[in-house]
């Protein structure tokens, strides 16, 4: 099965995006392919390499990380929502004149249409949200 | 498979509050390049997305009621309003923006898109959506 | 055609489960995650809606969030089925697409 997964709710604030994490991980320890996990509204703050949890508490961020480097995963942030709320990479920091970037790495800002064509190619679009 | 699904965006959003309305609006514009079947379905508070006469010129933030009434020409066929969610907010169809689409190969017009539907029907456009964007 | 739902929701707080029962056709299945395993629970003024539903739906809730909030296995109601992760992968698959009510 080729699965689409979409997050809409930023780490900590929500459970959407741990639900999504497991969900992500154990579709892939089952053989399945994920074609892309794509972060939009405030899940595109699962994306900045500045987060600094306590250190008794998962890390969120570095996690979607490892998953991605493991299984080369496609992890998408929705560029309009990025821009929105101060998600940078270094194109995007070049495009409007911005003095830093804080993208993590394996993950990469591109437009809505990826979040569209995921669904077209998946089997199923599965969505965690608020 | 078919390269043409079925999507239904399902809308259980007030506007304004959040921004899930307008962002899931966005959804559906971009979507528009890709050619599927789309349908949008609005409920519980999601209703007041389409009811007319917003004016958010004091509160300052950016009125996206305009843009519903073009969605026709984005490729939506159909604006779906769930009956149950609208009487429970003292609403009827009058309160409602109209919508108008047209295909400009065939010249096929109609004047409004927006359907409001019972129970039985929203099961069924359910039912029949290959893919449920929920946001 | 069969689809799988998921709630995330209290039943106490919104309603989304209501929804997805109501708006779902027979045969269709219902996952409880996150808050929305509050509905599993008995003896809650939601149960009457989750045992009816289970006339024709299937329902399942998530072991983790069922652990998380202290809900015991004898406190979740008869016939509500309890899967991991790995079950919830599962459920995907064997449904024709998955549908989000949060």
């Amino acid at each position: 099965m080729k699965l689409a997964v979409q997050v809409n709710e930023g780490p900590y604030q929500h459970q959407a995006t741990d639900s999504a994490y497991h969900f992500t991980k154990a579709a892939l320890e089952k053989g399945h392919e994920v074609f892309r996990v794509f972060f939009y509204h405030d899940g595109v703050l699962n994306g900045t390499r500045l987060t600094t949890p306590p250190q008794d508490d998962r890390n969120i961020v570095n996690r979607w990380v490892e998953l991605a480097e493991k299984y080369d995963l496609d992890l998408v942030l929705c560029v309009a929502a990025a821009q929105r709320r101060g998600l940078v990479d270094d194109g995007e920091a070049e495009r409007n004149k911005k003095d830093a970037t804080n993208i993590a790495p394996k993950f990469r800002i591109s437009g809505l249409g990826q979040l569209i064509e995921a669904a077209i190619q998946a089997d199923r679009l599965v969505v965690f949200g608020d | 498979m078919s390269d043409i699904k079925k999507f239904m965006y399902l809308n259980r959003r007030a506007p304004y509050g959040t921004i899930y309305a307008w962002e899931s609006l966005e959804v559906v514009l971009i979507g528009a390049a890709f050619d599927q079947e789309v349908s949008l379905m609005f409920m519980d508070d999601g209703v007041f997305q389409l009811v007319k006469g917003s004016d958010t010129s004091e509160s300052d933030m950016k009125n996206f009621m305009p843009t519903y009434r073009t969605l026709g020409d984005y490729g939506v066929r159909h604006l779906y309003v769930d009956k149950a969610s609208l009487e429970a907010r003292g609403l009827t169809a009058d309160d409602l923006i109209e919508v108008a689409w047209e295909d400009f190969e065939t010249e096929e017009e109609v004047d409004n898109i927006v359907e409001a539907v019972d129970a039985d029907q929203v099961v069924q456009l359910m039912a029949e959506s290959e893919v449920v964007f929920s946001f | 055609m069969a689809d799988l739902l998921t709630v995330n929701k209290s039943p106490f707080e919104k309603n989304s489960l209501e929804l997805a029962i109501k708006y779902s056709q027979p045969g269709s299945a219902i996952l409880l995650i996150e808050d929305g395993v509050y509905g599993a629970m008995k003896g809650t003024v939601a149960e009457a809606m989750v045992k009816g539903a289970m006339g024709d739906k299937k329902m399942y809730a998530l072991k983790s969030d069922l652990k998380a909030r202290a809900i015991k296995d004898d406190r979740v109601i008869d016939g509500v089925e309890v899967v991991d992760y790995a079950g919830f992968v599962d459920l995907v698959e064997a449904n024709d697409k998955v549908q989000a009510w949060l």
